[in-house]
This record gives structure tokens, sequence and C-alpha cells, in this order.
């Protein structure tokens, strides 16, 4: 099944991966020359190809499906995802993964800034390095980053892991180093497997929240 | 006072009343702000400085009890492929499972229904049991976006982008760790008993041209099917409605500075926003300067109280209104009922406001299930019933008072103002003269 973008609306391909029809199916979407919302709220379990760059929000509150593009992504990718893969062989823009619950989000280039925000169970891994303030008050999920991290990474977090093989420039509020144990080069490494990156696990760091701010004291008004 | 003195001759000072002292000193001893739930309690410009012209002479009125006066309203119809029809003008705002208990949210949604109108899930996503009581449910999506997930997205009559609520326009919340039971921790995917912190901006979109972007991605991914709202705080009134309508926004939502919160600081309630009045009025300009007036719909909420408010606001151009605060009332809230439970707690029914605590006598804004059961959402949805129903003919009595067959014929013309400042805010004149502070009238 084929979607050229340049013949058909984006209502037309999204309202396809609605449908019963394009469980089990593949679909190749030409020429999205950054049009916003490609495959969004897919349903089905599906192959998505995009062949080009697009724009906002792509594959956002994906379910099931696998959609791989071909190029670079804007804003909000995979945003609030539920289950599935998405796979970005170029750069993403700001806020990819942004409170997603659930799958697998691989970035083979850069990820800009608030990669992971309020992150809620979703995985994201990062070839190349990630923007300021990523992971901003990520709940749960991991995010993994080969390259380097910029100012802020961290900031507020609660639950959520984070792996940096690189430099990180700084931590945000209450992020701090933590021990990488057995379990955690298990998790990391079955992580790096599943987005085909040969690194080692042993060559990444883990970070996560000191929990001093999750419950108010006004003694820690001065980090806010 | 003790000693039996002489209180005549003292002097209050109208800067430092006794509560401005009272908060000094409690601040000056817990060394942290005051956080309460309710909404504004200073005096404001409100609907009871306005008065509807009935008619007489040059105006012809509808018979009571007999001639029909309309009260439905379609919400939506600009793009979606359903709109909402609600039977009544008058819908329930946005409060989350959370912040109010199942019980609660299950009274809201029974009652809602029982008189044909909508009710709002709010931050913490969409109980089962508020989808099956609702027959027409709004699903905000809030910054936070807890609980925000496209099965639940696919299952509202409308959704309501959250960009600010009147009691907080620019602050985000923060529901305190006591308040959050295994099953608000895991329909917010944090651990229990921890504060959660609900977002002032959205994570993903930063002004208006993304969230027109934003729009379209929730058409997208509802198939056009369900109307999106917009819901703004009221500051930038004006500014805010057109960018909310130029987003692509079905239904434009304004909440005046008495709409109530969970959990605020009280600075916070008192002391930012404008008040519901001058809202409505500002809103309305602002749809018919780009010619939109009643093609998107605008609902206003922020202090409604009763059928007079409503008709009121309707007049001002409005197209329906939302309530909180007074739903809560009506299922029992501040009731002299609970006197001795208040008393316990340290306040007394009608000043109740610690909703942020989680000891609610009422089983209102508790999470704690030994309160929730005191609530009984059957009698609580029966009450909220009742008390639309009593506003929805206080709305048509005077509606038909001033000829109109349809609620939404009330007019501007229909109103005059008892106060300079009212007057100026709702442009309206003061009643007896043709002066509007402010405005520059043709007549």
């Amino acid at each position: 099944m084929k979607f050229d973008l340049t013949e058909q609306g984006i209502r037309d391909l999204n309202r396809f991966l609605h449908s019963p029809h394009s469980k089990e199916s593949v679909i190749e979407v030409e020429n999205p020359s950054g049009s916003h919302n490609v495959a969004v709220g897919a349903l089905q379990h599906s192959q998505v190809m995009v062949n080009g760059h697009v724009g906002y929000y792509c594959a956002a509150m994906n379910q099931h499906a696998e959609i791989t593009v071909n190029g670079n992504a804007g804003p909000g990718l995979a945003e609030n995802m539920m289950s599935g893969m998405v796979h970005v062989r170029g750069n993403a823009s700001q806020y990819c993964g942004a409170t997603a619950h659930g799958g697998l989000l691989v970035v083979e280039g850069n990820a800009s800034s608030r990669c992971g925000i309020s992150l809620k169970g979703m995985d994201i891994i990062v070839g190349g390095s990630i923007g300021h303030m990523s992971a901003f008050m990520a709940q749960t999920g991991r995010l993994v980053v080969c390259g380097d991290a910029a100012e802020s990474m961290g900031d507020s977090i609660y639950e959520a892991r984070i792996y940096v093989r690189g430099k990180v420039a700084s931590l945000g509020t209450d992020c701090i180093e933590k021990p990488i144990e057995k379990e955690h080069l298990e998790e990391l490494k079955e992580l790096l497997d599943r987005a085909q990156f040969n690194h080692s696990a042993t060559e990444f760091k883990r970070y996560g929240s000191a929990r001093r701010l999750y419950n108010f004291d006004v003694d820690n008004a001065r980090l806010y | 006072m003790k000693n039996n003195v002489d209180q005549s001759w003292l002097v209050e000072s109208a800067t430092f009343s006794r509560p401005v002292i009272r908060e000094i000193q409690r601040a000056a001893r817990e060394g942290i702000y005051d956080i309460r739930g309710f909404g504004a309690k200073r005096r404001l410009p409100t609907f009871d400085d306005l008065l509807l012209l009935g008619a007489s002479m040059s105006r012809y009125p509808l018979e009571g009890y007999r001639e029909k006066c309309d009260t439905q309203v379609t919400l939506g119809d600009r793009f979606a492929e359903k709109p909402l029809v609600i039977e009544t003008p008058i819908t329930i705002a946005g409060m989350s499972f959370g912040a109010l208990s199942a019980q609660a949210k299950e009274g809201l949604a029974r009652g809602a229904t029982e008189v044909g109108t909508s009710t709002t899930t709010g931050d913490g996503g969409m109980t089962p049991e508020e989808r099956q009581h609702s027959r027409l449910l709004v699903y905000q999506y809030l910054p936070s976006r807890y609980g925000m997930n496209p099965v639940d997205l696919r299952k509202a009559d409308a959704i309501e982008v959250v960009v600010g609520q009147g009691a907080k326009p620019g602050g985000g919340g923060m529901l305190l760790g006591q308040k959050i039971s295994d099953r608000v921790a895991e329909m917010r995917d944090l651990p229990k008993g921890i504060d959660q912190r609900s977002a002032c901006r959205h994570p993903d979109w930063t002004g208006p041209d993304d969230l027109e972007i934003k729009v379209q991605e929730l058409r997208e991914i509802t198939d056009w099917m369900v109307p999106i709202y917009i819901k703004v705080g009221a500051t930038r009134t004006f500014f805010d409605v057109q960018l909310a309508v130029k987003a692509g926004a079905d239904v434009v939502v304004v909440d005046g500075m008495q709409g109530g919160t969970a959990a605020t600081q009280d600075v916070f309630i008192e002391h930012v926003g404008i008040p519901t009045l001058p809202a409505v009025r500002i809103a309305v300009d602002a749809l018919k300067d780009l010619g939109m007036h009643r093609k998107v719909q605008l609902i206003v909420s922020g202090g409604i109280r009763s059928g007079a408010d409503v008709a009121k606001a309707l007049a001002l151009g409005a197209d329906a209104v939302s309530i909180g605060t007074a739903a809560l009332i009506a299922m029992g809230d501040n009731s002299p009922e609970y006197e001795d439970k208040y008393n316990e707690l340290g306040t007394s029914a009608g000043f109740y406001d610690d909703y942020q605590d989680g000891q609610d006598p009422t089983g209102i804004s508790t999470q704690n299930p030994d309160l929730g059961k005191l609530l009984d959402p059957d009698i609580a949805g029966r009450r909220v019933a009742n008390y639309l129903r009593v506003m929805t003919l206080e709305l048509q009595t005077l509606a038909r008072a001033a000829g109109k067959t349809n609620v939404r014929n009330l007019e501007r013309e229909d109103l005059v103002a008892l106060t300079v400042e009212s007057s100026a805010m709702a442009r309206v004149p003061l009643a007896g003269t043709n002066w509007i502070p402010g405005f520059e009238s043709t007549q």
C-alpha cells in the first residue's frame, strides 16, 4: 500500500491507519515534505515507512504500529506513544517522546531539547546527543543517549532512568549520577541490542532522581 | 474580649485587619504560603451588579409555564462531525479524579446526564465510572497529560485543550501526597504518596501557531468526529479568544478568576486574572471582531451560582456556562449538616476550603476510601440534577419575562448596570442613564 502525500491528504493516510484494513499491512508514505501529523493515532499492527522528512507530531499516540522515518522529524515525534516502535534515521526536533507511555523510540541522529519530557514509561534510545532540559519531569521509562547531553538534564525527574555514554553539560534540579549495577547493565544491553547500536553497556553512566523533592519542603524552596 | 473591656472605641485597621494580622502571624510561624481550594473570596464585580430589563410596553413577554422558551444549545459545529447537543446551557466544569473522589465524579456525571448536559474529566484522566454515567463527557487535554491515552480520547464526546484556568492562569498545580491513593498513582504513572506536580505549560507546544498543529493532531487522531474546545483562564481575554479561534477551536471556554480549584496558593487565587463579568464581554467582543460569534461557541465559568447568573452571561453573548464549585455545594460541600466534622478540622460550614488536605467530611474532595463512602453517588447525582433544573427554570423565567423564545436570544440591550465598575466592565449602561464609562456610546 502506498500513500503519496502530493496526491492524497494526511486525513486519508491517518484514517486508513485507524481502520482494521491496515492490520498486518506494509504502508509506504512518499513525499511527506515536512507534513505535520503523519501517521498519528495508528492502532493496528502494521509497518509504516515514511520516505522523507516529517513535521510536527509524527507517530503521535501510536499503538502497535512500527513506523520508520527515512529522514528527519519535527517537534513532538511519537508524543504520548502507547506501544509499538518508531525509528527515525535522521535527527529529531524538540520534545520527542513527550509524555509517552510505552513502546520504543529510536533516533539514530541527535534529538533536540526536552527529549523525553514528562516521560511516562516509553524507552527512548538516541544514537547522537540530546538538547537541554531533556527528561524534564520524566516519570518512568528509560532514556539512553549514546552521545552527549546538554544542560539541565533530568530536571525534576521522578522514577525514569537515564543512561548517557558521553558528557553531561549539567544536571537539573534533583537529578544525580547513580551507581550502575548488574541489573542496569543488563537492561541497557537489551535496549542497545533492540536499537541495533554496538556500544558496550559499560561505557555508560546512569542518572536518576535524588528524590529530595518528592514531598514539598519549604527548606528546598531555593532549589526551584 | 476578656475583662469586659469596652470595645466601642476600638478601631480595626482597614489595612491590617484581623484576618491580615492572623495570616502574617501564620506565615511567620509556619514559613510556607497558604495553599487552599475553593475560588476567590474577595469582593469582586459580579453578575449581581447587573439587572435584566423585563418586558413592558415596548417588549412582549412570554407566558410562564405555557409558552416555550428553548434551552437547547449545540456546541462545536464548526468542524466536528458530531457536535454536542445539550438540553440546558449549563455544563459541569472539569474537575479531576484525584482532587475529587470517584463517588463525587460519578455524582456529577449522573446529575449532568439526568438533565441532558455534559460533564468534564480533569487532570488524571477518565475513570470508567465517569464514562459509564456520563452521556456526554468532555475529555480534558492538560499539560501534565496524566492518564492521557488515545483509547479514552476516542471515547470522548469532546476534547478540551486546557491552556489555563481562572483560579490560577499561568499556574500549574500540585496534588499533595496525602491524596495519592493506589488508584490515583496508577492512573498518573507515579509512585504512591509523593506530590504530583501538574505542569503549567504543555510539554510539546509553546505558542498559538504550535497549538493550531496540536488541534489538528487531535482531530486527526479522532477522525474529525468530536468538537475541540480550548479553555483559558481570564487574563488577556481578547487576544486569547482570538488566538484560540485562529488555532481552530470549535468552542472557547473562558474561566474567570472566581473559578474554583482543588489546591492553589491563596495569593494566586486572589490576585491573578480578571473577574468573570468583564471576561464574558471581552470574549464576545473578540468573537464579534472576527465575525465568529455564534460560529465558535463561548462557554464561560467562574462563580456561576444561579439562573440569574446564567441569564446575564447569555445576555452578554455567551452560549453556555460551566459550574464547578456550585455543583460541589449542591452535592453537600459546606453543608451545615457536617458542622461538627468541620469544627473538628478547625473550620465551619460555609468557610471550608481545604480541598487539598483530603479530609473532606462530605466525601467529595478526598481520596480517603472511608470518607468517599459517605457520599452516595445516586443521591449526589439527584441533587446536582435538581440544582441544574432549578437554574434552568430560573433562566427560563427571566428569559420569558424579557420576551425570549430561546434563552440565547437574551442580549446586551436587556441589561443595565448597578455600579459604575460593572457598567464599564460589561459595557451596559448604568441604570437610569445612557452612560457607559470608558465607552463612547452612539446613542
